[in-house]
């Protein structure tokens, strides 16, 4: 999938990878696409709630070895 | 000022002495509805740490002044954060060290009773997921029977009472969470005793556990009895301990019973859970004192934090006991049963040695509750 920027947030525990997401998300423009690179197992269910709570739309999510992708659309 | 860590001990002395606690729950909503802290004097408030980036303003006019409020998410990591950020706002607030992670493994010894010849029985009550393992020590001899996975804290324990670990019991293979007992065995020397039934496609060496067999331990001989008792899987396998005590493991629980269907086969053994409770277990003296291997309610527990009553009151007062009509019976047991435990069918695996996952997988798979009972 296409995306106009990423997130490399692979290392960091959580509460960070959604601390950098949101300050991402912050500069883009609604509509645009944020592709985040993370390993910590808690991300996914976290950053689908986060996004839901904020209005944006989780596109996708892919799991490579230890590597979860995920594509975020600014709401 | 400076924020506080809570020990996963300190917070289970709470919920053993019922004192009251504010729990701020800053995981997501869904993993807040899935399993929680649970105390009879604890309030609660969950809101997501996502939500408070911008400051905990939403939250502060909720939290109560006359409680101890605890902060608590998965790791660690964002409830420090919250902390820190109430303490800004002068709200003295501590944080669950390690996270659910660290309760979900705390495990507290409870003493409950004395075996002849000065021998003592522990029962290890794991609070935050319901499992309950037990060690029965007797003159510098210990039996272990279902360990949870954290089988460091056995061996100290043993050693801390001067203790050899001798016999290593599982009830059963566990569907819930996954087995200390291989590695206790493995760095004892003990016996490690697995129901044949269970054990079909095990992939390392056990002990076969059968009906009738009996071990002792210390030089009293304390008896331990193996009793089949199928129905939760079909190789479950109950114990009794020194004529008094009856381990049930996930046959029968204090205010519940077993539920056939973790190993798939709930049609098939519900005949077994039936006679197990109905005919096996009747023939018992109603004194015997029944140690499940879980609790599913805090109100399981008794005041001193064991769980254990004594079967006569459980032919008495526990639903799945008293259910005189036998397809109202299969009907409980088979359907409307609560969700699944977490990965069990990676758990069964992990305890039958075929996949070795490693240990911080192997902690993620035991997140939640154990789910191995039906009311």
């Amino acid at each position: 999938m296409n995306a106009d920027k990423v997130l490399d947030a692979k290392g960091l525990a959580c509460p960070m990878p959604i601390v950098k997401t949101r300050k991402e998300m912050k500069e883009m423009e609604s509509g645009q696409i944020l592709e985040i690179l993370a390993t910590d197992k808690g991300a996914k269910a976290d950053l689908a709630a986060w996004a839901k709570s904020g209005g944006h739309e989780l596109l996708d999510s892919q799991e490579n070895g230890d590597v979860f992708s995920f594509w975020i659309k600014k709401g | 000022m400076t924020i506080k860590a809570m020990k996963a001990s300190e917070v289970a002395k709470k919920v053993v002495n019922n004192e009251p606690l504010f729990i701020l729950d800053v995981r997501n909503g869904d993993a807040f509805a899935d399993w929680k802290i649970e105390g009879g004097n604890i309030q609660y408030l969950n809101t997501p740490y996502f939500d408070l980036l911008d400051g905990v303003e939403r939250v502060v006019s909720e939290l109560p002044k006359d409680r101890d409020i605890l902060v608590v998410c998965a790791k660690e990591g964002s409830s420090v954060m919250v902390a820190e950020m109430l303490s800004d706002e002068g709200i003295d607030a501590a944080y669950l060290e390690g996270g659910m992670k660290a309760w979900s493994e705390h495990l507290e010894p409870v003493k409950v009773g004395e075996l002849q010849g000065g021998g003592e029985l522990y029962q290890f009550v794991r609070l935050g997921k319901g499992c309950l393992s037990y060690m029965a020590i007797s003159e510098g001899e210990a039996a272990v029977i279902d360990a949870t996975r954290m089988a460091h804290i056995f061996l100290d324990f043993a050693q801390e009472k001067g203790a050899v670990i001798k016999h290593v019991f599982d009830t059963h293979l566990h569907a819930d969470h996954i087995s200390g007992g291989r590695a206790i065995a493995e760095a004892t020397g003990a016996n490690y005793y697995l129901p044949s039934k269970d054990a079909e496609e095990v992939v390392f060496g056990y002990t076969a556990l059968e009906n009738g067999l009996e071990v002792a331990i210390g030089s009293s001989k304390i008896k331990i009895e193996a009793f089949y008792s199928p129905g939760h899987t079909i190789g479950s396998t109950s114990f009794i301990v020194d004529h008094q005590y009856l381990m049930t493991g996930d046959i029968l629980f204090i205010d519940s019973i077993g539920r056939p269907d973790l190993a798939g086969l709930a049609d098939d053994w519900v005949g077994d859970l039936r006679e197990s409770l109905y005919s096996r277990y009747q023939k018992l003296a109603d004194e015997l004192i029944v140690l499940p291997a879980h609790f599913m309610i805090m109100e399981e527990l008794n005041k001193d934090g064991s769980v254990a009553k004594k079967l006569g009151d459980l032919f008495k007062d526990n639903h799945g006991l008293n259910i005189a009509d036998e397809q109202e019976f299969r009907d409980m047991v088979t359907k409307n049963l609560p969700p699944q435990p977490n990965a069990y069918q990676d758990i069964r695996k992990t305890n039958m040695g075929q996949i070795a996952p490693d240990e911080e997988v192997q902690r993620e798979m035991e997140i939640g509750p154990n789910r191995c009972a039906v009311r």
